[in-house]
């Protein structure tokens, strides 16, 4: 694990600090233009998307179809899309069964879909979940109170390239009569990384 | 570009220690695995990380099993991968680098000293 991994930020936020005053001295961009697109983007990334998404999903079974197949194309039925960022990042959903779980993770940095999970958890830039959720998912999940029967096969997906991934939980038991709005409530950011039943 | 590879195809990462920004990640290499999955086109972040030339180029979905990745584990892991970090399964796991050493200049390919020149 490279130095600049594993180290304080302070380095990358400096120069980060001293390019945007710059740009700002030179006259490219005026004070405060990069927090303003940064602020607008924040403002729509959160973890209620992903779980619109989950929750449509849940009682759509076309929608469900078309967003296992080509999430990019049926996010768009929901307002939503992956293009809030430079480029527009290819979405992949992956979907928890009875006998299946899945989990994601970025073992050299921090890839995840932001717009749909809202910022990520500290931990999930931490080396430890990084190196052992490869390495060991059930110990891990079982650290984060999930216990999977031992039938149940793990998928762990390595956001390593330009894709991004989010986890379908399963519906749970009982939630028949709930609407859209009452099912989204139940989904949590965890559920949508995998680390978590919902 | 069209693709070398095809789903369903058993590969292998590439066997490899380069001495510049890759996202190969480094439990992987040497392993083979299956692709499941074709996620488009984009340049190697090998050539782009060094400002250097980088036509886009295939990434593909590929599920390796814990046990070949670990030589222990029954869950699976999916890395998403350039076409430059893949091989034939078949083929010996060496040679080759994630950023096309035969067509870089002397002291950029994997074998040139370390340090500037």
């Amino acid at each position: 694990m490279s130095a600049d991994h594993a180290g304080p930020a302070a380095g990358p936020a400096a120069t980060v600090r001293r390019l945007e005053a710059l740009l700002e001295q030179r006259g490219l961009i005026d004070a405060g233009q990069l927090d303003r697109v940064l602020g607008a983007f924040l403002a729509r990334a959160s973890p209620d998307n992903g779980a619109r998404l989950v929750a449509r999903a849940w009682v759509d079974e076309g929608f469900r179809e078309r967003l296992l197949a080509d999430a990019n194309a049926a996010l768009p039925e929901l307002g939503l899309s992956m293009g809030g960022g430079i480029q527009e990042q290819r979405l992949k959903v992956v979907q928890n069964t009875a006998d299946s779980h899945n989990v994601i993770v970025c073992t050299l940095c921090s890839c995840y879909p932001l717009a749909l999970l809202g910022p990520s958890p500290t931990w999930y830039k931490s080396e430890a979940y990084r190196s052992r959720v490869v390495r060991d998912p059930r110990t891990v999940l079982r650290e984060f109170g999930l216990e999977l029967e031992p039938g149940v096969s793990i998928s762990v997906w390595d956001s390593s390239a330009e894709a991004r991934y989010m986890v379908l939980p399963r519906r749970p038991a009982g939630t028949e009569d709930l609407g859209e709005p009452e099912l989204a409530a139940l989904v949590t950011r965890n559920g949508l990384i995998g680390v978590a039943p919902l | 570009m069209a693709e070398l590879f095809r789903i369903g195809d058993t590969v292998r990462a590439r066997r490899v220690d380069p001495p510049h920004h890759t996202r190969l990640p480094r439990y992987a290499r040497g392993a083979a695995g299956t692709v499941t999955d074709l996620l488009g086109h984009y340049p190697l972040p090998d050539r782009s990380a060094r400002r250097l030339a980088a036509e886009p180029e295939p990434v593909y979905a590929v599920a390796f099993a814990a046990g070949e990745l670990f030589g222990e584990g029954d869950h699976t892991v999916t890395i998403d991968l350039w076409e430059s970090y893949l091989q034939p399964a078949a083929e010996e796991p060496r040679g080759g680098d994630t950023a096309g050493a035969t067509s870089l200049p002397p002291r950029l390919r994997r074998d040139a000293p370390r340090g500037r020149p």
